[in-house]
């Protein structure tokens, strides 16, 4: 990718604006990427002439922005590899995505004594609907730890907790915090050889590199449109269809209805459907296709390795800073870099940045039980992308440099 | 820029601050967080009678959260908690526009704020703390 980098950055309108006359630095896509020219433009062509509601109109444009629906649909489906494209949910994210199936799945299968196996990994989003269902099923919740400084899931662990033929094991598959790539396929394995039930947190992955769900073994995956260059407000969920098919609906309304009654039941309808209540994000649908098929065009593979990189030649120069620390394993699995500066708070950090036009991100990540298990509640964050540059990451030490002799 | 907010007698705070460390037999204290930035502090109060007559803090926060709590744990002492009330108004006046109505001098520092929306919240957590740990017998 290296070769073609300047023609990829082009691509990426963001990248004019500047800071205080500093040309911005973004390395926050983690929390959320910039979104290249393809699909802002094709987000505007389908609002100009393909935009109607989907599924309904017997007409030019309902039929159109159906089209461009479920087109998308497929397009989720084969980044994905999922077997059936009726498997592939629209949700609003990642985080909606679980709620879905802590709602519907979990208050089918979860109940008294039963064990959810969570990491001690997880973004919020993966972790608070697990516990509040726990807590209204009065299941056992159990966690599979991390190793000293976040370097990896205690795999020992996992293996005997999911020996113990725990309900469900939800667990990330990149997380957002430790640079790192839990070994899904395994995890898989030992969770299916106990018949537990396995979701997969993709937010990270997704996009990033390949992700093959018949490879992983998995029994559902959510992921984010927003962190994969496509537009906020739409995700998947991902689900074997004989377990999507067994599964109540979640919320009630237009479109996942088959035949409605005042005086009894509904009926509803099949998988996707039935868990698409209302309208859905058409536009953003539109506009998530196109970036799949931008991070195609590049190559996921090559785009893995372009951030894998350059968040290890951020390691490397970060380690030399006088009290930097910093969270996972050296060799980096996955293109970010979160760490702490001794006597130097994160916010600080950031926003001594921000004046100089880098974007970091500063907190807890969204991750507050991993960032105080590692003994540090706030930390700074840098994350790389296809559009970032090996300057960036010089721009990035230099600063932190500045920034420790300003603030200790 | 950097200079408008990090003035130099806040980075003297921050870097050196008043009254941090753990207050013994204290009356009153609370903990107060920002969920954004991570920013955590404690407050530890003696109350005689009607007047705060100790004020600490502790915690892990940014410079301008540790240098706000450094000035204002010096400004309350002796106050009586009437008057820590309405100075605290004050302060989240000045933190709003940058002007307050009778502001003791040093909590002028802290002025520039105002022109940074993300960093008034640290600013204001030593302050929302301590109104919070006034509220707050211990035991
Ligand atoms: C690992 C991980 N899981 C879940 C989420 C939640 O994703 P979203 O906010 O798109 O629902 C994120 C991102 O915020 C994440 O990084």
């Amino acid at each position: 990718m290296a070769s073609n980098l300047s023609e990829i950055r082009g691509q990426f309108p963001f990248l004019k604006e500047t800071v205080n006359g500093h040309p911005l630095i973004y390395l926050d896509s983690a929390a959320s990427s910039q979104k290249p020219a393809r699909v802002i433009g094709r987000m505007s062509r389908f609002m100009e002439s393909e935009y109607a509601n989907v599924h309904r109109g017997i007409h030019l444009l309902s039929e159109r922005a159906t089209a461009a629906y479920e087109n998308a649909r497929t397009s989720v489906a084969k980044l994905l590899n999922a077997p059936r494209e009726e498997e592939v949910v629209f949700t609003r994210g990642t985080t909606e995505s679980v709620n879905l199936v802590a709602n519907t799945w979990g208050r089918e299968n979860i109940k008294p004594g039963d064990t959810i196996l969570l990491t001690e990994m997880e973004h919020h989003s993966n972790l608070l609907p697990w516990l509040k269902l726990a807590r209204d099923a009065d299941a056992n919740v159990e966690f599979v730890p991390v190793l000293e400084n976040g370097v990896a899931l205690d795999l020992d662990s996992a293996r005997r907790l999911l020996a113990k033929g725990p309900k469900l094991f939800a667990f990330v598959h990149i997380p957002n915090t430790l640079g790192l790539e839990n070994p899904a396929a395994d995890l898989c394995a030992w969770a299916s050889a106990s018949g537990t039930t396995t979701f997969v947190d993709g937010a990270q992955s997704v996009g990033h590199q390949p992700v093959d769900v018949q490879e992983m073994g998995c029994d559902f995956l959510a992921c984010s449109s927003h962190k994969m260059c496509g537009p906020s407000g739409i995700g998947a969920l991902w689900g074997r269809h004989e377990i999507l098919s067994a599964m109540p609906p979640w919320q009630y309304g237009g479109e996942m209805v088959d035949r409605a009654y005042y005086d009894k039941p509904a009926t509803y309808r099949e998988p996707p459907a039935r868990f698409e209540a209302g309208t859905p994000p058409i536009l953003e649908a539109a506009g998530w296709a196109e970036a799949i098929a931008f991070l195609n065009d590049t190559g996921l593979e090559a785009i893995r390795e372009h951030s894998v990189s350059l968040a290890n030649a951020a390691v490397q120069q970060l380690q030399k800073i006088d009290g930097l620390r910093i969270f996972g394993p050296v060799a980096r699995q996955a293109g970010l870099v979160t760490f702490s500066i001794e006597g130097v708070h994160a916010h600080d950090v950031a926003f001594f940045a921000n004046e100089r036009g880098l974007a970091l991100r500063a907190g807890h990540h969204c991750a507050q039980p991993l960032m105080r298990m590692l003994g540090s509640p706030s930390s700074s964050r840098a994350s790389f992308y296809l559009y970032n540059q090996p300057s960036d990451v010089d721009a990035l030490v230099a600063i932190l440099h500045e920034a420790v002799a300003f603030f200790r | 820029m950097d200079n408008e907010l990090y003035q130099a007698v806040l980075m003297q705070h921050s870097k050196q601050p008043r009254n941090f460390g753990p207050l013994e037999n204290p009356t009153h204290a609370a903990d107060g967080h920002n969920a954004l930035c991570g920013d955590e502090i404690s407050v530890a109060l003696r109350i005689d009678g009607n007047t705060v007559a100790e004020a600490k803090f502790t915690g892990s926060a940014c410079a301008i959260c540790t240098a706000s709590a450094s000035i204002m744990t010096g400004e309350v002492k002796g106050l009586t908690c009437d008057a820590v009330q309405t100075l605290a108004g004050n302060f989240r006046a000045l933190l709003k526009d940058g002007t307050g109505p009778e502001l003791p001098k040093k909590l002028e520092v802290l002025s520039g704020v105002h022109q940074f929306p993300q960093r008034v919240k640290c600013a204001a957590l030593p302050w929302e703390t301590l109104v919070s740990a006034m509220q707050s017998p211990v035991g």
